[in-house]
């Protein structure tokens, strides 16, 4: 076909309204979806890290700046009691970058259990710390960060490291101590508020 | 007479050094280190190196018969040569089948692919390694510590710790500095092989025993190890006189790891390094500086292999850049 | 060509990955494992087989001179249709590809079947040779997949069939560049007689 000014502005005009309308519609069908596997990921991650609850913690969850970073903490109820908060937590010292967990504290500073979210650790090194590839993050479970301490063996903490892989191990521990701090600022605040 | 047996471009004097001659006297120039690898490590350390030698052989003469058509060239002994620097790269706790693979890798993956015997552009042996190191980072990376050397850092098993260089590094992470772990390095063992690491790479002294013969015989020659050595030498030196507390001195970086064998063994293979003497410089400094960059900012603790496996890259670049003037031609006009 | 033909040539005679040498960058990055072969050689079957319908449809009224960036246009809004579809209902898997999808945009191979063949050809053999082009590449990224997966991981389609650790290698990039090399040596070797 001949290409005149006219008939290109025209073409291009109407392929671009065409295509636009169509990703438009397929935004509003999937917006409801999309949003839905997120939150469903995220009180999945709760629900791993913490015992039965009935509220949905998302709907009280409070937002902390840490480190130039957004630290979420979400009370989980049951009924009117505290089961304990899951805090998304994350570090910048991974081998490959940033971590994101997800740890669960009781109501008195135990930790319950903590679920990686995501990293980009070397696989069958620092990817360890998934809970489903090896028992690096079961260690924490039931300790209490006020008498466990929070650094790498080699560091002189009480955490045994991955074999072959201290930098992730130290990231992961990084980020559970972010967490633990966080929660401690935030039964200050809670006291303070009740009296 | 120094520059009679150097490989270089042409003209060309026929002489009576033969491959199989050549790798001779490379094997005879490792015995002082296999030896004190046998002493420090026992019998695991014969067991690594035979498995080693045996499937690189047998793997070459399968490939060479039955894929690539052409007559065996296992009498050359390049083959041997390759099975036992791959295993004195490895740490002498690896499993066996383990060792099998690496051989696979080093002479099917690094040689034969390409051709075989000087067709290859990377160094076979290092080849397995590297393949080894990324695929079992675990195995490859925790040593036996030898018997009547204490584990570094107090581990809480002691029989296997990390190698020196490890050590260090994730001492000087971990916020110490060099004077909170001096004592517990010394440099007596380090030259005698008492340390913890791939069982070739141990023992300093026998390692410079080996080059000595090389030299004498005119293997190679002095360029490549020393400019590797070199420049590691001045690198971390600047680096140390900079800041002592928080590198390593350059005494240290030269004799840990895998400095010595890289630089007098690997380095100087003759397929995979340049040709002239100008290019031998820049591709023995290029070395030593990716290693010392890798030791002190990289994310393994120790870069010889990579460093090698880098430069053997440019290597063909090296050789065209860097010619001697044509022999014969009156002016050296551009056509 | 026979439409049976149109849609078989994509396995072996003209095989994206293995022949052709196309889509190179989401050949070596996506496939760690079959699953994420065969979801990434999906994903790209179906842009290219819409993408080449459309562009066979429109082939007639767009002037010569702006043909490429309406192209362009159209692969680009069927890819973000796929991506939001597939952030809505396959999270796990748009989590993995991550990168991956938006880069169908620039695959070589859709913009070449665009310009070579649909915008030649009539609707119906345009979108059997989508098909057959895409059916090729799912073919050959779930092969790659599978191999980096049995090596690298020890399982195939995530089961897992030999306990331990595996050769970690073939799941990172230098392990995508040796197994593709001695894949395509045996594939041309095989088909060296069909071709």
């Amino acid at each position: 076909m001949e290409s005149s000014l006219k008939n290109m502005v025209l073409t291009l005009l109407i392929i671009t309204f065409v295509t636009s309308a169509v990703v438009g519609l397929v935004y509003q069908v999937t917006e409801a979806p999309i949003a839905e596997a997120k939150t469903a990921k995220v009180t999945g991650a709760i629900a791993q890290v913490l015992p039965a609850f009935d509220n949905n913690p998302a709907d009280l969850k409070q937002v902390e700046m840490v480190d130039g970073k957004e630290v979420v903490i979400y009370p989980a109820l049951n009924g009117s009691d505290t089961v304990g908060y899951a805090i998304e937590t994350f570090s910048n010292n991974g081998f490959g970058g940033l971590i994101k967990l997800m740890v669960g504290f009781l109501p008195d500073g135990t930790i319950y259990k903590v679920e990686t979210l995501s990293h980009s650790e070397t696989p069958g090194l620092g990817d360890k710390m998934e809970r489903k590839k090896s028992n690096f993050s079961v260690q924490f479970e039931g300790k209490n960060p006020a008498t466990f301490k929070l650094s790498v063996k080699k560091d002189g903490g009480d955490v045994d490291a991955i074999t072959a892989s201290t930098i992730s191990s130290r990231a992961f521990t990084d980020a559970v101590d972010r967490a633990y701090k966080v929660f401690q600022s935030l039964n200050q605040k809670g006291g303070e508020s009740h009296e | 007479m120094e520059k009679k047996l150097v490989i270089a471009p042409s003209p060309h004097i026929h002489g009576n050094m033969t491959t199989t001659r050549l790798m001779r006297d490379v094997l005879i120039a490792l015995l002082p280190a296999f030896i004190v690898s046998v002493v420090v490590y026992g019998v695991s350390a014969v067991i690594i190196t035979a498995v080693s030698v045996a499937s690189c052989v047998l793997f070459e003469s399968l490939i060479s018969r039955f894929l690539l058509g052409k007559r065996a060239t296992i009498g050359d002994l390049s083959a041997v040569v390759t099975g036992v620097l791959l295993a004195f790269n490895l740490p002498s706790s690896l499993p066996v089948w383990m060792v099998v693979i690496g051989a696979l890798v080093a002479i099917g993956v690094g040689k034969m692919s390409f051709g075989g015997l000087g067709c290859n552009p990377f160094n076979p042996a290092l080849v397995g390694r590297v393949f080894l190191l990324i695929s079992f980072p675990v195995q490859m990376t925790t040593f036996p510590t030898p018997a009547g050397v204490n584990a570094l850092g107090g581990a809480v098993d002691a029989v296997s710790g990390p190698t020196i260089l490890s050590f260090v590094r994730g001492a000087l992470k971990g916020g110490m500095t060099t004077a909170d772990i001096a004592d517990q390095i010394s440099y007596g063992d380090m030259l005698l092989g008492f340390k913890a690491g791939s069982f070739g790479e141990v023992a300093a002294l026998a390692l410079l025993l080996g080059f000595a013969y090389l030299l004498y015989r005119k293997v190679i020659t002095w360029h490549v190890p020393v400019f590797v050595l070199g420049t590691m030498f001045v690198f971390s030196g600047l680096l140390w006189l900079i800041d002592p507390l928080h590198y390593m001195n350059p005494v240290f970086q030269i004799l840990t790891g895998g400095a010595l064998l890289g630089a007098i063994f690997m380095a100087t293979d003759y397929v995979t390094s340049p040709m002239t003497h100008k290019g031998m410089a820049i591709y023995g400094i290029g070395i030593g500086l990716i290693t010392i960059l890798i030791r002190v900012w990289g994310s393994y603790p120790e870069g010889m292999s990579f460093a090698i496996l880098i430069m053997n890259a440019v290597v063909p670049l090296i050789n065209k850049y860097v010619k001697p003037k044509r022999f014969g031609a009156v002016t050296a006009k551009k056509k | 060509m026979s439409k049976l033909q149109l849609l078989t040539k994509g396995l072996i005679k003209e095989n994206p990955t293995f022949v052709l040498m196309l889509g190179m960058c989401p050949t070596l990055g996506t496939t760690t494992s079959s699953l994420n072969g065969l979801g990434m050689g999906v994903a790209t079957m179906f842009v290219l087989t819409l993408s080449n319908m459309a562009i066979s449809l429109i082939k007639n009224v767009v002037p010569g001179k702006v043909r490429i960036p309406a192209f362009i246009v159209v692969i680009a809004s069927f890819v973000t249709v796929v991506q939001l579809l597939m952030e809505a209902y396959l999270p796990d898997l748009y989590a993995t590809l991550g990168v991956f999808i938006p880069l169908i945009v620039v695959n070589c191979i859709i913009l070449g079947r665009a310009e070579a063949f649909a915008s030649k050809n009539n609707v119906l053999d345009s979108a059997l040779d989508g098909l057959g082009i895409g059916l090729g590449f799912t073919m050959s990224l779930t092969i790659l997949g599978s191999v980096r997966e049995i090596l690298g991981s020890g399982s195939i389609f995530g089961l897992k069939f030999i306990p331990g650790d595996a050769m970690l290698v073939f799941v990172l990039a230098p392990g995508a560049f040796i197994a593709l090399g001695y894949l395509l040596v045996i594939f041309n070797k095989l088909t060296a007689k069909l071709r």
